[in-house]
């Protein structure tokens, strides 16, 4: 299993996008795009230095969809901001401290801060333990940092277990 | 222009979905020719357009699924963009920072130790 | 009902790329110039997609998706070059 699929969820993305691609399902092309859909990983395995697993599937397509509904929220939100009569946002750099570990669940956080409510992660320190983020209109900085922690770290480390 | 009819619902749907896209995407320009500095102007396209471009595209799904075949791919547009969206907003606020670009008075330095965060290997 | 809708959406694209294309030639510094050029790409991609639909043929997708794509590395690369003052290193 490991020798032939070194990363199932790759082999399961391409597989999917080259039928997104052909925008038909024909038997030709399914076989053509698992063929694919194997060879691309096992070729590129040797580049891949970041492990990642994800250990709870139907937990990560749940973060999917609260990431989705939040993106909706946030733009309201920045919609209102924009359209404010009065110019005076209050903006932050705000130093937020990481809980979880590791290449990937830290970039899966860093894009989901940059696509939610007012905030873009701008830069990570130096040793990886805090990420900086700039947020657009912030009255309670301790308060942001606590709902990101428990509405996206938590169920990130849960996901990953990290 | 050559555009099928559609059945009551999917042209409601469509044209809610363009609307609504649009208005987004037009949000998105208006903050970033309105707002008053560089880190906070990057907020506006990196939301609001992906989101209105979405829109737009999720509407042209639902018109070409209903006029022609199903038709699935303009959701990789969709797909592509949100991926990459945060990535470039990432990289310009690393640029705005590296230049130490001018913000508003009133922007609060919260870090502990600020010169972690320099970019000098 | 959707024809409005799309010369709507047409207009406000318009509207959106001439605010874009002010802050282009207004800047003041260089990335908020590459910030203006990636939301252009973006929107013009949209136009493009619009354009399938006012035409009913889905022809276009291909230059959208291609769009998409080189656009991005375009952003990254005249970001990474205002970062390292080189783009391949």
């Amino acid at each position: 299993m490991n020798k032939i699929l070194p990363a199932p969820f790759l082999s399961l993305f391409l597989l999917v996008f080259w039928l997104l691609l052909q925008n038909t399902i024909t038997p030709g092309l399914v076989v053509l795009g698992a063929i694919l859909a194997v060879a691309i990983p096992l070729y590129t395995n040797r580049g891949r230095d970041f492990p990642a697993t994800i250990r709870k599937p139907f937990k990560a397509i749940e973060y999917f969809f609260l990431l989705l509904v939040d993106i909706l929220i946030s733009n309201l939100n920045i919609a209102a901001i924009i359209l404010m009569p009065s110019r005076r946002i209050k903006p932050a750099l705000i130093e937020y401290p990481l809980d979880i570990v590791g290449e990937v669940p830290i970039t899966v956080l860093a894009s989901t801060i940059s696509l939610t409510p007012g905030t873009i992660t701008a830069e990570i320190r130096r040793d990886g333990r805090a990420l900086m983020i700039h947020a657009l209109n912030v009255d309670d900085h301790e308060k942001l940092i606590a709902s990101i922690k428990q509405r996206y770290e938590m169920r990130l480390k849960e996901i990953f277990k990290c | 222009m050559n555009m099928t009819e559609l059945p009551g619902w999917a042209d409601w749907l469509v044209s809610s979905l363009i609307i609504i896209g649009a208005l987004f995407a037009l949000i998105g320009s208006v903050g970033l020719a309105r707002l008053p500095d560089f880190m906070a102007r990057l907020h506006a396209p990196t939301k609001s357009t992906t989101l209105g471009v979405g829109g737009v595209i999720l509407g042209s799904i639902v018109y070409f699924s209903v006029t022609a075949t199903f038709s699935w791919h303009e959701l990789l547009i969709t797909i592509f963009l949100f991926l990459t969206a945060p990535i470039s907003a990432h990289l310009l606020a690393k640029a705005g920072l590296h230049l130490e670009l001018k913000r508003v008075e009133n922007t609060r330095d919260l870090r502990a130790q600020p010169n972690q965060y320099s970019d000098e290997d | 009902m959707l024809v409005f809708a799309v010369q709507f959406a047409f207009v406000a694209f318009s509207v959106a790329l001439l605010l874009n294309l002010w802050r282009l030639f207004r800047g003041p510094d260089l990335p908020d110039r590459i910030l203006a050029l990636d939301t252009i790409y973006i929107n013009s991609l949209a136009l493009l997609v619009l354009f399938g639909i006012w035409h009913g043929t889905a022809f276009y997708f291909e230059a959208a998706l291609l769009i998409a794509m080189l656009g991005f590395i375009g952003t990254v690369a005249a970001a990474k070059f205002l970062l390292r003052g080189d783009i391949i290193e």
